[in-house]
């Protein structure tokens, strides 16, 4: 229902021509965008109803994040929504915390989330706060406190700032262990839900490239005829299904930040991101010389596919950390540890 | 949307039975490979220990040797069979494609006189759909069934059919109206292998021994009553036995599960040696099984919802295939020198299946319909492009 509604929202304000919008530097409607994500009530999905929020749970979740792939929306809903909302909810013991959450839930508020993951930050506009997450604390900051430098992404629906992080900024919500905690929870939920939009943009990705194969015809027929194009088509479709089910059984972990839940997260990220890979790159391909021009909308989920590898733990950490877990013994293995909850 | 599953205490329960009885049963020594004649003889009789134990089939109903378990049970069961290194089922082209074909399409008759046979490890089925002039393009087959009274006389000459060296009984299709072209006119019969005018030849495969057979047919007469379905519905048949074929049920999850898992142990005893990229692919090989078994759970779950398997069931077979096949040219590469020893070699020592397994996975992008056969039909009917 919600996902529909996000749907909606896409087809209303984030369509092809908005992205264009985006690309060429002209107003996209961001501030439609983002009052309507706060009108729907999407940012407080998983914030309590004494924040004013839905109450929901990860697995509600899930399915919105891969319509923001499919749309490539510009707007870091998953970061206010999915990674900082709960972030602090888990913290909303301190009073900065608890005063804010309600504020974020309407979208008056708007959050950055600065992760040592996350070099790389994609900025909301009109960014109100900063979450800080270091390996020391965790921290609230008003825009004003944390110094920031622009960056150039490829991807221009991302609006990239550098934070810098000084230890004194903002005031410091968790230390330790609980710091770290926190911080390792936003990091699950941050990569899980790139994954989801990974799912979303292979999907939009393999469409396209299946309506031109359709169209588009050479020596007579529909270049969808020929089995080189189909066989192409149909190894992002076997890539994809089997990437949708590690994202739908990590959502089931990500809360738990322990060794399953990490392992479950690194190969949602990975398989995910692997499918919108292999999407993007048979997309383009397919599409021939047309893929490569700028008049067709392909590159902006193409560009938004390439971006997602990159953050919330990029495909070396994620591939090395699994690594690690499978090969190193941390993990269970074997058939009967699928749905296992102890390591 | 989300993808979990907590155990029940009857589930649970069921995972010890099958656990304990598992440990109890299953041979200390390896049994030698199914494809050699000695092989298949020990297969035959596993499949009357596992009946023994009414283990061998526990989804089939009671009445036909089964338990009537469900689709997750089934999951629990494979998942203690594999990691109990159980032996490879000799019968699985009858348990698992021709006896769902049968319940769906077999008259009460049919299902009395086979399936209980079939469950109790009594009768070992081949199959025999294709021919030497129609691998991929079944449809262009040549053998014919002519009534004559109350029976058919079948011709003709089927190759490459799975166990047919040693089995008693072959499902196939033949045509029974010469009129009719292509997949019209088919019709979906049974046939006893040790019979007069069936001729079986083994052949040997690229292991050596004979794992498939040709099957000539010489004016064999087979009773009208061992045609299942209509006269002429054989190709709808046929497509429904291999989709169970590419389904869910020939190759489990828990197989390639234990193949991953002991893939790792590999790893662990050669990373000193071995090439840094080979973590990458032993890890690709973990995440690609527990991949196929989450999206097997999803998929058991929505048919005991009523759902059904469509051309789903051919990604499954590209994915499960392929997973195999990278899984074991890993362990070949992580074997390195080794690789090339045979298993009675006693140089290979306990690393000498590796090279059985890679053998048979070069097979699995071929059976159960080539995976560039599978590729068109999910171009065609998942994602609508136009057929040629």
């Amino acid at each position: 229902m919600m996902a529909g509604a996000l749907r909606e929202l896409a087809a209303d304000l984030c369509a092809p021509e908005h992205l264009r919008a985006v690309f060429d530097g002209r107003d996209s409607g961001s501030e439609a965008r983002w009052r309507r994500l706060a009108d729907l009530g999407l940012f407080g999905v998983l914030a309590p109803p004494e924040a004013g929020g839905v109450g929901l749970q990860d697995a509600d979740f899930v399915l919105l994040a891969e319509e923001c792939g499919r749309a490539a929306l510009p707007e870091p809903l998953s970061e206010q929504a999915a990674v900082a909302v709960p972030a602090l909810q888990d913290l909303a013991a301190e009073p900065a915390a608890a005063a804010l959450l309600p504020r974020l839930v309407a979208g008056e508020a708007r959050i950055a989330v600065a992760h040592p993951q996350n070099p790389l930050v994609n900025v909301p506009p009109g960014v109100t706060h900063w979450l800080l997450c270091t390996s020391e604390r965790v921290a609230l900051a008003a825009t004003g406190e944390v110094g920031c430098v622009a960056a150039a992404s490829v991807d221009a629906g991302r609006r990239l700032f550098v934070p810098e992080l000084t230890a004194a900024a903002g005031v410091t919500l968790a230390r330790g262990a609980c710091a770290q905690a926190v911080g390792a929870r936003a990091l699950g939920r941050g990569a899980l839900y790139s994954a989801a939009q990974c799912l979303g943009l292979a999907e939009r990705m393999l469409g396209l490239a299946a309506d031109y194969a359709k169209e588009r015809v050479q020596f007579g027929k529909p270049i969808g005829t020929y089995q080189a194009i189909k066989h192409h088509l149909s190894s992002v479709a076997v890539k994809l299904e089997f990437a949708r089910p590690v994202v739908y059984a990590a959502v089931t972990r990500v809360a738990d930040a322990d060794v399953r839940a990490e392992a479950a997260v690194s190969h949602a990220k990975l398989a995910a991101g692997d499918a919108a890979d292999l999407a993007a790159r048979t997309a383009i391909q397919v599409h021939g010389a047309m893929g490569y021009s700028w008049e067709l909308d392909l590159h902006f989920y193409m560009k938004r596919a390439w971006a997602l590898q990159g953050i919330w733990g990029d495909r070396n950490f994620h591939a090395r950390r699994l690594q690690s877990l499978v090969c190193g013994g941390a993990l269970g293995l074997g058939p009967d540890q699928t749905f296992a909850r102890t390591a | 949307m989300a993808l979990d599953l907590k155990f029940s205490p009857e589930q649970q329960r069921f995972r010890a039975e099958v656990r304990a009885w598992m440990s109890a049963h299953v041979p200390q020594v390896p049994l030698q490979t199914l494809e050699s004649e000695a092989g298949f003889a020990q297969h035959r009789e596993w499949e009357r220990t596992l009946a023994r134990g009414n283990f061998s089939m526990i989804t089939w109903p009671r009445e036909f040797g089964g338990r009537g378990a469900n689709l997750i049970d089934w999951l629990i069961f494979e998942e203690e069979y594999y990691r109990a290194n159980a032996p490879l089922r000799v019968n699985q082209n009858g348990i698992f494609l021709l006896g769902p074909t049968l319940m769906e399409f077999g008259t009460p008759a049919q299902k009395a006189r086979f399936l209980p046979r079939m469950a109790a490890g009594e009768e070992i089925w081949a199959q025999a759909w294709s021919e030497p002039q129609s691998g991929s393009d079944l449809a262009a087959l040549r053998a014919t069934a002519v009534r004559d009274g109350d029976h058919y006389v079948l011709k003709g000459h089927k190759i490459w059919s799975s166990r047919a060296a040693f089995a008693d009984w072959a499902f196939g299709i033949f045509r029974t109206d010469p009129a009719a072209e292509r997949h019209r006119g088919l019709s979906f019969i049974l046939v006893p292998l040790r019979h007069p005018g069936v001729r079986v030849r083994g052949i040997r495969q690229i292991h050596g021994e004979p794992g498939f057979a040709e099957i000539f047919f010489e004016e064999a007469r087979v009773p009208l009553d061992h045609r299942l379905g209509d006269e002429g519905a054989g190709w709808h048949i046929a497509m429904a036995t291999a989709g169970f074929e590419r389904g869910l049920m020939l190759r489990s999850p828990a197989r390639f599960q234990v193949a991953a898992q002991r893939l790792v142990q590999l790893w662990r005893r050669r990373s000193d040696a071995a090439d840094p990229a080979l973590i990458g692919r032993v890890t690709q090989a973990w995440m690609d099984a527990e991949a196929y078994a989450l999206n097997t759970y999803r998929t058991a779950s929505r048919l005991m919802a009523g759902g059904s398997i469509g051309v789903e069931a051919s990604l499954n077979k590209i994915f499960w295939s392929e997973l195999d096949l990278d899984l074991h040219r890993t362990a070949m590469s992580l074997l390195g020198a080794q690789a090339e020893l045979l298993a009675k070699d006693p140089a290979a020592g306990d690393l000498g299946s590796w090279l059985e397994g890679f053998i048979f996975s070069l097979a699995g992008p071929i059976y159960a319909g080539t995976n560039e056969i599978q590729r068109n039909l999910i171009a065609e009917r998942l994602l609508g492009l136009p057929r040629a």
